[in-house]
C-alpha cells in the first residue's frame, strides 16, 4: 500500500466536506436522548457549522462533529479514532458527535483489515486534532491581539491568562478561515495530560444499536429501490448452461431475471456465473430465486476435501525447493539429535459467517453511481466498479500522470458510503457483492439492494483455506537444537514475515518451508490470516516438546526468549559499534537475523500471564494450558482454565494478557479481546467445513456450529500497559486461543489434539 | 396477495402481503422497522427475535398469516425512550461489538426476564443459546442481563 501523508490544507478538506454532506443521519440519535429520566446530556444542534479540517467541523455553540475515517466492523474504530482526535483538539467528549466519513482519497488507508486502523492512524489522528486546536487558538489570539503562545486550552475553552475566555464555538468561524499552521508549529500532548485516551467511553452508536435504528448496510432504503437476490452455482467449478425463468417471472413482485458474470477472488481471468432476481421485496426476490430452473455444467474439475487432505499430507512430507527462512544447519541438527519429535496439525476450510450476510445498495446511472453498504475495502471496490462499468478512459500505460487523471475522472462519478457492518472478519475485504449489486443495478436500470441469503453467504465464501503444518524438533541434551516448520496450504502460503515469528531467532538451526495446491475454491483472509491456525499448531507443539523434555511450558518459552534476546543484543552491539550503514550490513550477515517480535515485550506479557493466572499455585481440580503469540504488532499470552464436568473437560476461564501498547478505550478493548478469544475457541472446537464434488458441505447454522453462550468461558483480561504506541486488537487475541484450550485439555485428560475442529477429533469432547 | 391487520408496537397497521411472507420481511421491507435483523432465515440464530403476545419468537420463520390478532413487539417498541432495564444495562456494560445480533439478544433476554425475574447463570445460558453472537460478546450479554434483573 502506498503511504500517503496527511495534509491539513483547506482545499483538500473542502473537497471532502462536500462528499460527506448529508448531515448527522447516521451519526447520532438525537431523539432518543430526550426522555425525562434520561440523565445523558442532550446535545443541542448549532445554527452554523464551520469546517476546520477534513476530520472535524465545529458548531457556533461549540459542538464538534468528528468524521471517523475508517470502516466500522465491530472493532470500535468509530469511537476510538474520534477519541484520539478529540483528545488533541482538547474538547470535552460530551461535546462531540461522530459521523462516519465516506470514501475519500483525502484520507489514507480507509480499510478495516490487519488490525491496523489505530496503529496507522495514531500520528495523523492526533495531528488532525492538534492542528485544528492550533487554528482555534490562533483565532482567539488574533482577537485578543496577543501571541498564541500566551493562550491555554482546556475542554473547548481558550484562556489568555488574564481572565478572558473564548469558547471554540465563539472562534470557530474565524478559525475556519485561518491559515493552516505548519506541522512544526503543532505541539502534541504528553501522555500524562490525556483526558480521553485511556478512559472508558461507550460505543458512539450504542443508543442506535439498542433501539434498532437503521445503521447497517442491509437497512439501506431509497425511493424506488428494488430488492435483488442471486442464484449461484451449487458447486465451485461449475458454469451456467441454461436457465428457465418462466416460473420465477410469475411470482408476484418479481420484476426481472438477469444473467450476470463476475470475477472471482482467485485468478484475474476466472469468473462466476450468477442469475439475479429483482423484485419489489426481499421475500418476492427469494421466492423468485427458488422458482428458477437452472442447469449447471462442469467448467473446471470439481474438488473434494478428501483429495485436498491427501494432497496436503503428501506435500508436508515432501522437500521444498527453497526455504522461507533457514538459519544454521537444520539437517545436521536433526541428524545429530537424541530424539526427533514430529507432529502434523490439520485445519479445515472455514467460512466467515458474518452475522450480517453480504449485501450492498447500488444505483448506477449514466454518469454516476451511488454505492452504500458494508465493505472493509471501499477504495478497492470503487476501483473494481469503475473498471467494470468501463468508466476509465484509455490512457498510455507508460504515463503515470495520465493513468491517475483517468482514474480520478472515473472515481469522481462514484459516491461510496460506508455503513456500520455486521461483522467483517476478512470476508468484506473482497467486494464481490459490491460488484454483484453494481451489475444488477445496471442491467435492471434501477436502484437495488442486493442481499445474499445465509446459504449464499456460506456457500459463496472466500474461505480460510485448509492448511496442514508439520512441525519437527531436534532434541539434544534436553534442549531444542533444531526446529522445522513445513506448511501445505490451499491457494496461498503464509506471508514471509510469519516465518520470522517466535521461535525464530531463538533456535540456532531453524527452517520454514512451504507448499501449496491450486484450487478453484475461492479462499481469502479470515480473521488473523494464517496465524489463526499456525499459532494453534506451534503452541500445541511447543507444549508437547516441553512435556517430552521435562520442562514447564512457560519456563521453556522464557528460556527460548532469553536465547532470542542474545541474538538481539548482538545486533544492538554491532549497531552501537558500527555507524557506517554499509559496513553494518556486512557485519550483520554473520549474525542470525532478528525475528518480527521484541523478546523483552514478549517475556513481560508471558510472565504477567503466568502470575495473573495462578500458574504456579493452581487450585486442585483445575487444569491449565498455556499459549502465547505475537501477531499484528500485539503480544498476547493466555492461560486456559479447565475443569472436568461429567468426565468431560470444560473451559471455565481464560486469562488473557495483552500488550497492545497504550490502550485507547479500555471499555471497548476488553470487549474486543474477549470476543477474539471466544471466537478462537469456538472455531478451534467446532468450525468445520469441506467440499464434495465442489459443493460446500454446509450452508446454514443448523449444520455449521458456531460457539454459543453456554460454551463461552469467562475471559479475564489484563493489560501490560507500557505506554508504547498503540497497536490493534481485532485479530491478535484469536490465534493463541486454540492451543490454550488444547493444552489445558491435555493437562486434564492426557489427550493431545492435532486436528481441528477438536469436537470431531477428541474422544472425550465429541 | 391478501390484506392483514397487524398490531405492531401498539399501532394497528394494514398490510398487503402473500400469506407465506415471513413477518421478518414484512417488518423490514413493508413496515420499515429494520431493527429486527436477518441472520439465517431458519430459526437458528436469533437475530430476528421479536415478541408475539410477549413471547420471544423467530420472525424469520413466522408467516404473516399465522399472527392474527396477536400483538407484536419489536426492538423499536421495547420501550418508548430506550429505558427498558435491558437497554440501560446494555448501555452500562457497552455490550455490542458489531451490534448486528444485539436487537435479537435484547428481545430474547426481555422475554426471559419477564418469565424469570432473577435468572441464574444456567437459566441465562439455556434461554440465550438460540442467539448467536459472531463477535463473541457473550460475557457482556450475560453480565448485562444480570444487571438488568436488579434494575
Ligand atoms: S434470522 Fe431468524 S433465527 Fe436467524
Ligand atoms: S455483536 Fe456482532 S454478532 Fe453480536
Amino acid at each position: 500500500m502506498v503511504k500517503k501523508k496527511y495534509k491539513f490544507d483547506r482545499r483538500s478538506f473542502l473537497k471532502l466536506s462536500a462528499a460527506t454532506g448529508g448531515g448527522l443521519m447516521l451519526g447520532f440519535n438525537w431523539s432518543s436522548c430526550n426522555s425525562p429520566q434520561d440523565v445523558r446530556p442532550v446535545k443541542v444542534m448549532p445554527k452554523e457549522w464551520y469546517d476546520i479540517n477534513a476530520f472535524l467541523k465545529i458548531g457556533d455553540n461549540g459542538l464538534v462533529t468528528i468524521f471517523s475515517p475508517n470502516p466500522e466492523i465491530g472493532q470500535n474504530v468509530k469511537t476510538s479514532m474520534p477519541m484520539i482526535i478529540a483528545e488533541e483538539l482538547d474538547v470535552s467528549w460530551e461535546d462531540v458527535v461522530v459521523e462516519q466519513a465516506g470514501l475519500n482519497d483525502w484520507f489514507s488507508r480507509q480499510v478495516a483489515g490487519g488490525s491496523q486502523s489505530i496503529r496507522h492512524g495514531w500520528k495523523s489522528l492526533r495531528m488532525a486534532g492538534a492542528t485544528a486546536k492550533r487554528m482555534l487558538v490562533n483565532a482567539a489570539a488574533k482577537e485578543w491581539e496577543i501571541d498564541p503562545s500566551e493562550c491555554s486550552v482546556s475542554e473547548g475553552v481558550i484562556s489568555n491568562g488574564k481572565g478572558d475566555k473564548l469558547t471554540f464555538g465563539a472562534v470557530a468561524k474565524a478559525a475556519s478561515t485561518m491559515d493552516v499552521p505548519k506541522e512544526e508549529d503543532v505541539v502534541l500532548k504528553e501522555a500524562k495530560d490525556y483526558k480521553i485516551i485511556g478512559t472508558d467511553r461507550s460505543n458512539v452508536d450504542i443508543d442506535n444499536i439498542i433501539t434498532g435504528k437503521p445503521l447497517f448496510g442491509i437497512d439501506t432504503k431509497r425511493e424506488g429501490m428494488l430488492y435483488a437476490t442471486v442464484l449461484r452455482p451449487p458447486a465451485f467449478g461449475q458454469k451456467l448452461k441454461s436457465v428457465d425463468d418462466s416460473e420465477a417471472l410469475k411470482v408476484a413482485g418479481v420484476k426481472g431475471v438477469y444473467k450476470i458474470n463476475l470475477p472471482l477472488r482467485q485468478g484475474p481471468d476466472r469468473t462466476v456465473d450468477k442469475v439475479a432476481v429483482v423484485a419489489t421485496s426481499t421475500w418476492a426476490a427469494m421466492k423468485g430465486k427458488k422458482a428458477l430452473k437452472a442447469v449447471w455444467q462442469e467448467d473446471t474439475p470439481l474438488e473434494n476435501t478428501t483429495n485436498h487432505k491427501a494432497d496436503l499430507t503428501r506435500l508436508v512430507n515432501s522437500t521444498a525447493k527453497k526455504s522461507v527462512r533457514k538459519d544454521g544447519d537444520p539437517n545436521k541438527a536433526f541428524a545429530e539429535a537424541d530424539e526427533v519429535i514430529e507432529k502434523v496439525f490439520e485445519s479445515p476450510f472455514l467460512p466467515h459467517n458474518c452475522m450480517e450476510p453480504m449485501n450492498f445498495f447500488a444505483h448506477v446511472q449514466a454518469d454516476k453511481v451511488e454505492l452504500v453498504g458494508p465493505v472493509q475495502t471501499p477504495a478497492w471496490s470503487r476501483d473494481r466498479v469503475v473498471k467494470m462499468l468501463g468508466w476509465i478512459d484509455e490512457f498510455d500505460p507508460e504515463d503515470k500522470e495520465a493513468k491517475k487523471a483517468a482514474e480520478e475522472k472515473a472515481y469522481a462519478k462514484v459516491d461510496l458510503k460506508m455503513t456500520r457492518m455486521g461483522g467483517g472478519f476478512g470476508r468484506r475485504l473482497f467486494g464481490d457483492f459490491v460488484m454483484d449489486a453494481t451489475q444488477i443495478s445496471k442491467v435492471a436500470g434501477a436502484p437495488i439492494q442486493l442481499i445474499w441469503s445465509r446459504e449464499d453467504d456460506m456457500a459463496g465464501g472466500t474461505y480460510r483455506p485448509a492448511i496442514h503444518y508439520k512441525l519437527r524438533a531436534a532434541i539434544k541434551d534436553k534442549k531444542i537444537t533444531g526446529y522445522h516448520l513445513i506448511e501445505a496450504a490451499v491457494n496461498d502460503n503464509m506471508w514471509a514475515s510469519l516465518a520470522q515469528s517466535f521461535p525464530a531467532s531463538a533456535i540456532a538451526n531453524y527452517q520454514v518451508d512451504n507448499h501449496k495446491i491450486e484450487s478453484n475454491i475461492t479462499t481469502g483472509a479470515w480473521r488473523a490470516p494464517y496465524t489463526n491456525f499456525l499459532a494453534s499448531a506451534e503452541q500445541c507443539f511447543l507444549d508437547e516438546v516441553a512435556q517430552k523434555i521435562g520442562k514447564d511450558p512457560i519456563e521453556m518459552r522464557l528460556e527460548l526468549l532469553a536465547e532470542a534476546k542474545k541474538v538481539y543484543d548482538q545486533h544492538a552491539k554491532l549497531e552501537e559499534e558500527i555507524k557506517d550503514e554499509e559496513k553494518l550490513k556486512v557485519a550483520k550477515k554473520g549474525l542470525m537475523p532478528k525475528g518480527n517480535y521484541e523478546p523483552d515485550r514478549f517475556i513481560a506479557a508471558i510472565k504477567m500471564a503466568r502470575d495473573k493466572s495462578g500458574w504456579n499455585n493452581k487450585a486442585s481440580g483445575s487444569h491449565l494450558g498455556f499459549s502465547a503469540y505475537y501477531s499484528h504488532n500485539t503480544y498476547v499470552a493466555q492461560v486456559a482454565h479447565v475443569t472436568m464436568v461429567d468426565d468431560k473437560p470444560k473451559v471455565d476461564k481464560v486469562t488473557c494478557v495483552v500488550d497492545c501498547g497504550l490502550v485507547i478505550n479500555p471499555l471497548a478493548a476488553t470487549n474486543l479481546i474477549q470476543g477474539g478469544v471466544i471466537d478462537g475457541i469456538g472455531h478451534a472446537m467446532f468450525g468445520d467445513f469441506g467440499f464434495e464434488n465442489g459443493q460446500p458441505s454446509m450452508d446454514n447454522f443448523n449444520q455449521y456450529r458456531l460457539i454459543r453462550m453456554p460454551e463461552a468461558p469467562q475471559i479475564e483480561v489484563h493489560y501490560v500497559n507500557n505506554g508504547k504506541s498503540p497497536t490493534g486488537l481485532g485479530e491478535p487475541t484469536l490465534p493463541p486461543a486454540g492451543a490454550a484450550i488444547a493444552n489445558a485439555f491435555h493437562s486434564a485428560t492426557g489427550e493431545r489434539l492435532y486436528r481441528q475442529p477438536y469436537v470431531k477429533e477428541s474422544k472425550v469432547l465429541g | 396477495m391478501a390484506t392483514y391487520t397487524l398490531n405492531i408496537n401498539g399501532k394497528s397497521q394494514t398490510i398487503e402481503a402473500d400469506s407465506d411472507t415471513p413477518l421478518l420481511w414484512v417488518l423490514r421491507d413493508t413496515v420499515g422497522l429494520v431493527g429486527t435483523k436477518y441472520g439465517c432465515g431458519i430459526a437458528q440464530c436469533g437475530a430476528c427475535t421479536i415478541h408475539v403476545d410477549g413471547e420471544a419468537m423467530r420472525s424469520c420463520s413466522l408467516p404473516i398469516s399465522a399472527i392474527g390478532e396477536k400483538s407484536i413487539t419489536t426492538i423499536e417498541g421495547l420501550s418508548a425512550d430506550a429505558s427498558h432495564p435491558l437497554q440501560e444495562a446494555w448501555r452500562q456494560h457497552d455490550v455490542p461489538q458489531c451490534g448486528y445480533c444485539q436487537a435479537g439478544q435484547i428481545m430474547n433476554a426481555a422475554a426471559l426476564l419477564k418469565n424469570n425475574a432473577n435468572p441464574s447463570d444456567e437459566d441465562i445460558d439455556s434461554a440465550m443459546r438460540g442467539n448467536i453472537c459472531r463477535c463473541g460478546t457473550y460475557n457482556r450479554i450475560k453480565a448485562a442481563i444480570k444487571t438488568a434483573a436488579k434494575i
